[in-house]
């Protein structure tokens, strides 16, 4: 194992510490509705993890196993799994940081 | 299918799901668009990154492109942009899409949709530049 097969890895982890300051320096409460968030991000991930499934068992994409961990789940890897939920995570943070700023309603007031 | 098609078609699962399920509406509101172009920007540098090294290969049997490349693809041109088959657009549009819905969705029905993001009088001075 060398450094560069956790470069996968390493773009996940500028993509959640890219977006987690919201939290902190803008005021987007995402992590502090963690039910919300597992409502929200489960379905997606179920439906993303059924198409990398697909996908790679047709063959439309595949992993350069020289920048991956080699952990994998069945045939889907590790990395895969935590991008779909870093990134639907991260387009939240995006979501709720412009809503912040701007003091938009979006439809979840109550 | 190929990658083209079940793109298109999670697209529009996701369109459907946000005007017609869920009702949440989250397509007609510029806070959609505006945070959506944010996530596209770092999704050209990230993904860029992912397939600019090849990191993820792609059979162009499946996808719009022409050629196979087990090095770094063009930047622009035969089925890529910023090194990234289009196709990920709709990947990535469909995955943020439906992920706010969502969580647009849960919050209208009462599930930790308080407090509201940003209520504090201290980061709304902070911010007011970006208003």
């Amino acid at each position: 194992m060398q450094l560069t097969n956790f470069a996968y890895l390493g773009v996940l982890s500028f993509i959640l510490l890219g977006t987690i300051w919201l939290e902190f320096i803008v005021g987007a409460r995402v992590l502090r509705k963690p039910l919300r968030l597992v409502m929200a991000i489960t379905p997606v991930f179920l439906g993303l993890v059924v198409w990398d499934i697909y996908a790679i068992s047709q063959g439309h994409w595949w992993f350069n196993e020289k920048y991956v961990t080699g952990w994998q789940i069945g045939i889907v890897p590790m990395e895969e799994l935590l991008f779909f939920i870093v990134v639907p995570l991260a387009a939240i943070y995006s979501f709720e940081a412009v809503r912040a700023v701007k003091q938009w309603q979006v439809g979840d007031e109550l | 299918m190929s990658y083209t098609q079940i793109g298109i078609l999670a697209v529009l699962l996701a369109v459907f799901l946000d005007l017609f399920i869920l009702k949440t509406n989250i397509l007609r509101k510029p806070v959609w668009w505006i945070s959506y172009s944010i996530v596209v920007f770092f999704q050209f540098i990230t993904n860029g990154t992912l397939t600019g090294f090849a990191i993820v290969q792609y059979d162009p049997k499946f996808n719009l492109g022409e050629n196979f490349y087990s090095n770094t693809p063009p930047l622009i041109g035969d089925g890529r942009l910023f090194f990234a088959p289009v196709e990920d657009l709709l990947f990535g549009f469909s995955m943020c899409l439906s992920a706010i819905g969502l969580w647009v969705y849960f919050g209208r029905k009462g599930i930790q949709n308080l407090p509201i993001s940003n209520t504090s009088q201290k980061m709304r001075e902070r911010f007011k530049f970006l208003r």
